[in-house]
């Protein structure tokens, strides 16, 4: 149990590529971190420094208020669980568990209980005496995680350990880790390029793109707040559209369409607007809308997801089943809904509207014209 | 289908009699005497020499000095033979792991150099090596003998491909695992390792065993004398009217034979195991 500081962290590699930039992260004591992002943007680089696999160009990790930036990864009381699961092959699942205490001169009864506990824990047990290669992906990837909890670490380091894993399986291990982390209370960070496990498993998000700091914040905030338009576009499925927009005063110019925007809009000038596609309803008759020219439709059995266009720009909105689809469609959202970035830096836009924290509560659903 | 059958056995058949037939006839041969050989040339049946011609290959004392004995051949073919496959996969390896593992700034460059003595084989530096071996006074000795071939450029080739082969995971594991260097090495990448050890074991104990020149060279005293000199002792013997010993030749080729055979099928149901058993 520890926190981990990440100090003004930099990676540069030989030849001068620079993949991780001055990056800040605090984490409490068994916090539960993700670090998202689209591949290459360092978040494996950063978990990698952290576990010492990786030297540190610049900036200071601590663990436990403990520097471990000289310190080789064994001596970081930390445990890591790969991709590709990295269990010895030649080596039983039990001598694979013990690896590490052995290593570490731990007494034999010691290591025995801590099998059995961990066997037990993650429903291994009938599997003790079988080669890794016996074993179903799933299984493999709890042994792995065996081979982490067994050494009681101050952090768990998850390298994208679901990515082998088929769909189903992915969202049950998903919840397993989850539940193995409450209960263990063990500060942990996890790597992943997948934001629906990012949000389903995450304390706090870091959202990293190119080597930096998108945003830190809980899912939900990050979901209702993104900090730019890298952060609306990578979080939520189905992402965030986001359209060219101009502010005059207080009306809002999509393509052809003009909304009012009720005292919600930040400053006058060219924007991206973004909208999320279940913040969209069909609008009532006489009320102000988007002129929207409907592409295609995604069914998901509970709503449909329509694709459509504003004016040259594209859109998707969540629709009931019970909306009528026509070629031509007028679309209502409330301006509260609305999220506005620069046009420049894809940087947030304070809006005069709601408080962030009120965003976040679930408004009074869309009242759906007959 | 059948007659397509029918024509592989044959193929296979005919290839296997072409392999067969001259060891059949060396083995059946060498159980005649010396002078039935000389009368009535090769022979593919039983003759009724076999116990008095093995048992004499095996344990009288021949050669000019009267020292060295058929059994005493064999065990120096094996310490040499054993000798290179082991000294070899133990050196490669340990080359391969400083090449592959270690970031040593010129480990490309060092590979490459070994890489090109491929090219400089043992007839070449035959001279040099010699004077080495002279001047270290490890002339007629089993170190003399075996060293000087131990640095392989094929193995350290085959394990350096095989370890890169290896997922860098695996290391990473290790090492927060808290194995070092070593433990790493011993726990790890030698069990990895078995298949391709097998395989070189019978390359190089093969190879090993078949040394003709280097041995030679290097020993004049007959008790470091291997098998494949001894066969040429024996047909060298040619004084006057006496009758080359062709069964005791025939013999001490059978017997040659029979270790790398021996070595080559015991190895080979591991190495399948191995290439079977693993997957990473």
């Amino acid at each position: 149990m520890a926190s981990i500081d990440i100090n003004r962290v930099s990676k540069t590699y030989a030849g001068g590529n620079r993949a991780v930039h001055s990056v800040d992260i605090t984490i409490g004591d068994g916090e539960f971190i993700v670090l998202v992002g689209p591949s290459g943007c360092g978040k494996s680089t950063l978990l990698r420094m952290v576990a010492g696999l990786e030297e540190i160009t610049e900036g200071e990790v601590k663990i436990g208020g403990r520097v471990v930036n000289t310190l080789e990864p064994a001596e970081r009381d930390i445990a890591m669980v790969f991709q590709n699961y990295a269990l010895y092959p030649h080596m039983t699942v039990r001598q694979n568990l013990e690896y590490g205490l052995k290593n570490r001169n731990t007494p034999r009864a010691e290591i025995d209980a801590r099998v059995a506990e961990a066997a037990r824990m993650l429903e291994i047990s009938p599997y003790l005496d079988r080669k890794p290669r016996a074993l179903s992906g799933g299984q493999r990837q709890r042994v792995a995680m065996g081979r982490a909890i067994i050494r009681k670490p101050a952090a768990f380091l998850f390298d994208e350990p679901l990515s082998n894993l088929d769909a189903k399986l992915r969202v049950s291990m998903r919840g397993e880790i989850r539940r193995l982390q409450r209960r263990l209370g063990t500060t942990s960070i996890y790597v992943t390029h997948d934001q629906l496990e990012a949000m389903t498993l995450a304390d706090r998000l870091v959202v990293l793109n190119d080597g930096r700091i998108e945003q830190i914040g809980s899912p939900l905030e990050v979901y209702h707040e993104p900090a730019s338009t890298f952060v609306a576009s990578f979080i939520g499925a189905p992402a965030m559209s986001l359209v060219q927009a101009e502010l005059h005063g207080d009306r809002l110019a999509i393509g052809p369409s003009l909304l009012n925007l009720d005292g919600y809009a930040p400053a006058s000038g060219p924007v991206t607007v973004g909208v999320r596609a279940e913040d969209l309803r069909p609008a009532h008759a006489g009320e102000e809308a988007l002129a929207f020219r409907l592409d295609y439709v995604e069914e998901l059995g509970a709503h449909r997801l329509v694709h459509g266009h504003v004016g040259d720009q594209a859109l998707v909105v969540t629709l009931p089943l019970a909306a009528v689809l026509q070629d031509e469609m007028r679309l209502a959202v409330d301006p509260r809904r609305l999220h506005f970035f620069a046009r420049e830096s894809g940087s947030r836009l304070a809006t005069a509207g709601l408080p962030p924290v009120l965003r976040q509560q679930a408004m009074e659903p869309a009242e759906m014209p007959g | 289908m059948q007659k397509n059958r029918l024509f592989d056995h044959l193929v296979l058949i005919l290839g296997s009699l072409f392999l067969m037939v001259p060891v059949v006839v060396a083995f059946m041969t060498s159980t005649h005497t010396a002078a039935d050989i000389h009368s009535n040339g090769l022979s593919l049946a039983w003759g009724d020499n076999f116990i008095e011609t093995y048992e004499k290959v095996l344990t009288r004392e021949g050669g000019f000095t009267g020292q060295v004995t058929g059994s005493r051949m064999v065990m120096n073919s094996f310490i040499l033979g054993i000798g290179f496959a082991i000294g070899k996969i133990v050196l490669s390896m340990l080359a391969a792991y400083a090449i592959v593992y270690f970031r040593l700034r010129f480990a490309t460059l060092a590979f490459w150099v070994i890489f090109t003595t491929l090219l400089l084989p043992l007839e070449v530096r035959i001279m040099p090596s010699y004077q080495v071996m002279s001047n270290l006074g490890l002339l007629n000795s089993y170190m003399g003998l075996i060293v000087p071939l131990l640095a392989s450029a094929t193995g350290t080739f085959y394990f350096r491909q095989f370890f890169k082969s290896v997922p860098d995971e695996l290391l990473e594991a290790a090492r927060i695992d808290g194995a070092g260097p070593i433990k790493f090495f011993i726990d790890v990448l030698v069990p990895l390792s078995r298949t391709m050890i097998a395989a070189i074991f019978i390359i190089m104990f093969v190879y090993g065993w078949n040394q003709y020149l280097w041995p030679m060279l290097m020993t004049t005293d007959e008790r470091f004398f291997t098998l494949m000199r001894g066969i040429k002792q024996i047909l060298q013997v040619w004084i006057g009217s006496q009758i080359p010993d062709y069964n005791e030749a025939f013999a001490l080729a059978v017997l040659a034979m029979l270790p790398p055979v021996l070595i080559v099928v015991v190895f080979q149901s591991w190495f399948i195991k191995g290439l079977t058993e693993n997957d990473k």
